[in-house]
C-alpha cells in the first residue's frame, strides 16, 4: 500500500536520505529505528510532504503523492501526523483541536464534526476533556489529543514522529496504549521510536536506518535477534 | 481676590469660545488617525508576509522599501505626497496626503510588529496545521494570528498612539486638525496658555480613549 521508491533528500548539500525503499502493507505497522541525524524523521516528513523530496517516488495506495500533478493538500489530509512535541493549538480547546482539519479540510459540517471528534477522543480516552485547553492537559493527555486530531482525519496512514520521546517516564505507557489499540484496529502506521518494547510487540516489520539508508529491514524478532549487519548488531546492542 | 475672579471668568470664557473651534479640529484628527491606523495596520499585515516569504522578488523589494520609509523623516514623507506628487500628475488633498503619509509610514513599522509576532509562533504550529491539510491563509487565520495577536497588539498599542500624535504634523501641509486649530487661534488672540493647554489636553483624552481600547483587545487575545 505504501511504497518508497529511492528516496533522495538533502539540506543544502548535506544529504539526509541517500535512497531510501521501503514497503508498507495495508494494516501493518512499520517501526523505523536508527541512531539520532540517521533521517529517520526526515523520513518521515517526506511521506506528507512537509519536506520535499529531490529523487524517487513515494507511493500510497496507488498514487505517487511526490508527483507534480499530486495535490500536497490531500496528501496531507491523508496522512496523519503525530509530532514529538504534540504541537496542538494552544489557543483552542481540545474539540476545537480535533475539529479544526475535518471542518477546514474535510467541509465536514460543525455539528458532523463534533460528533466524530468525541468519538475520537473517546477512542484515545479522552472523552471527559473536550473543552480542556491544552496548557490544562499533561504531556500524555496532549500527545493523545494530537492523537486524535489526526485520526479525525480518517487518513489512510498514521505517522508517529518520536510521539512519546517528550514525554515524562510515567506518561509514556498511555500514549503507547493508544498507539497499540490503533494497530490492533487495522491502522496503518510508520513510528519513528526509541521503544524497543513496542516495536518487538506491535509491529510487522522494523527498519534500522543509518546515514540515510536503510541498512537492514525484517521482522521484529529477527532484526533484535539475530541482526545480519555488523551496524544493525552494534546499535542493538547498546539501546537493548 | 478680586483679580483672581477676572482671571477664571476669563479663563472660562475663552474656554467656551476656543472649544468649538478645537473641536472641529479634534474631528480631523481623529478622522485622520482612524483612517491611518485601519490602512497601516493593512499596509503592515501585507508588508510582513512579503518579509517572512521565501520569496526574494516579494521580500527584497519590501525590505528596501521599508527601509526606505524608515529611513526619512515623516514630515518629509508628508510634504513627498504633497507637494512632489502632483509634479508625477498624481494629486490628492491636504487630508487624504496627510492620511497616506501616516499609513505608509506606519505600515513600515507595523510590519515589523507583524512580522516579530508571526515569527516568534514556533513553526510546529505551521507543521501541525499543514499535516491535517490546512491551506496557507487558513494556517494563518486560524493558527498564526491568534496566538501571534498577544504579541503584536502591546507594541501595536503604542504605535497607534504615537500614530495618533503624528497626525498632527499634517498641520503643515494645511490640514486644519486639533494642531492646526490651535496654532490658528493663538495666533490671533495670543492666549498661548490657554489654546495649548486645551489642545494638550485634548490630545490626552484621545490617546487614554485609544489605550483603553487596545487594553480591551489584549485581554481579548489573552492565553488561557
Amino acid at each position: 500500500m505504501i511504497e518508497i521508491k529511492n528516496v533522495h533528500k538533502s539540506f543544502g548539500h548535506t544529504p539526509i536520505l541517500k535512497g531510501v525503499n521501503l514497503k508498507i502493507k495495508k494494516g501493518e505497522v512499520a517501526v523505523i529505528v536508527g541512531p539520532s541525524g540517521s533521517g529517520k524523521s526526515t523520513l518521515l516528513r517526506c511521506i506528507n510532504r512537509l519536506e520535499e523530496i529531490q529523487k524517487g517516488q513515494i507511493w500510497i495506495d496507488g498514487e505517487n503523492i511526490c508527483d507534480k500533478s499530486a495535490n500536497v493538500y490531500k496528501v496531507r489530509a491523508e496522512v496523519g501526523m503525530v509530532f514529538q512535541q504534540f504541537n496542538l493549538f494552544p489557543h483552542m480547546n481540545a474539540i476545537q483541536n480535533v475539529t479544526l482539519g475535518p471542518i477546514l479540510t474535510n467541509k465536514k459540517k460543525k455539528r458532523e464534526a463534533e460528533e466524530l471528534a468525541m468519538e475520537v477522543l473517546r477512542r484515545v480516552g479522552l472523552s471527559a476533556k473536550e473543552n480542556s485547553y491544552p496548557s490544562q492537559l499533561s504531556g500524555g493527555q496532549q500527545q493523545r489529543v494530537a492523537i486524535a486530531r489526526a485520526l479525525a482525519m480518517e487518513p489512510k496512514v498514521m505517522l508517529f514522529d518520536e510521539a512519546t520521546s517528550a514525554l515524562d517516564p510515567e506518561l509514556v505507557g498511555e500514549v503507547l496504549n493508544v498507539m497499540k489499540q490503533l494497530a490492533l484496529d487495522g491502522m496503518t502506521m510508520i513510528v519513528v521510536t526509541h521503544e524497543m518494547g513496542f516495536a518487538r510487540e506491535v509491529a510487522h516489520q522494523v527498519a534500522f536506518i543509518d546515514n540515510g539508508i536503510i541498512v537492514e529491514e525484517g521482522s521484529p524478532k529477527e532484526i533484535f535477534e539475530h541482526p545480519k549487519t555488523e551496524r544493525a548488531a552494534a546499535f542493538f546492542s547498546k539501546i537493548l | 481676590m478680586f483679580f483672581l475672579e477676572k482671571t477664571m471668568e476669563k479663563l472660562i470664557n475663552n474656554f467656551i469660545m476656543f472649544l468649538p473651534s478645537l473641536l472641529k479640529g479634534t474631528r480631523f484628527t481623529i478622522e485622520i488617525t482612524f483612517f491611518a491606523i485601519i490602512i497601516s495596520t493593512l499596509f503592515g499585515f501585507f508588508f510582513s508576509l512579503c518579509l517572512i516569504s521565501k520569496k526574494r522578488y516579494l521580500n527584497k523589494p519590501v525590505r528596501i522599501f521599508i527601509n526606505i520609509i524608515r529611513g526619512t523623516p515623516l514630515l518629509v514623507q508628508m510634504f513627498y505626497i504633497y507637494f512632489v506628487l502632483p509634479d508625477l500628475g498624481i494629486k490628492l488633498g491636504a487630508l487624504e496626503s496627510g492620511i497616506l503619509a501616516l499609513s505608509i509610514c506606519y505600515g513600515a513599522y507595523h510590519a515589523e510588529i507583524f512580522r516579530s509576532g508571526i515569527i516568534a509562533i514556533s513553526i510546529g504550529q505551521w507543521e501541525a496545521a499543514n499535516s491535517i491539510g490546512l491551506k496557507y491563509y487558513q494556517t494563518m487565520s486560524r493558527v498564526i494570528l491568534p496566538q501571534a495577536a498577544r504579541i503584536i497588539l502591546p507594541p501595536m498599542g503604542t504605535s497607534f498612539i504615537i500614530l495618533l500624535k503624528d497626525s498632527s504634523l499634517a498641520s503643515v501641509i494645511t490640514v486644519r486638525e486639533l494642531t492646526r486649530s490651535g496654532q490658528l487661534i493663538a495666533s490671533t488672540t495670543f492666549e498661548n496658555l490657554t489654546v495649548f493647554s486645551m489642545v494638550a489636553l485634548i490630545y490626552i483624552i484621545l490617546t487614554q480613549l485609544l489605550a483603553l481600547f487596545i487594553h480591551y483587545m489584549e485581554k481579548r487575545y489573552r492565553v488561557k
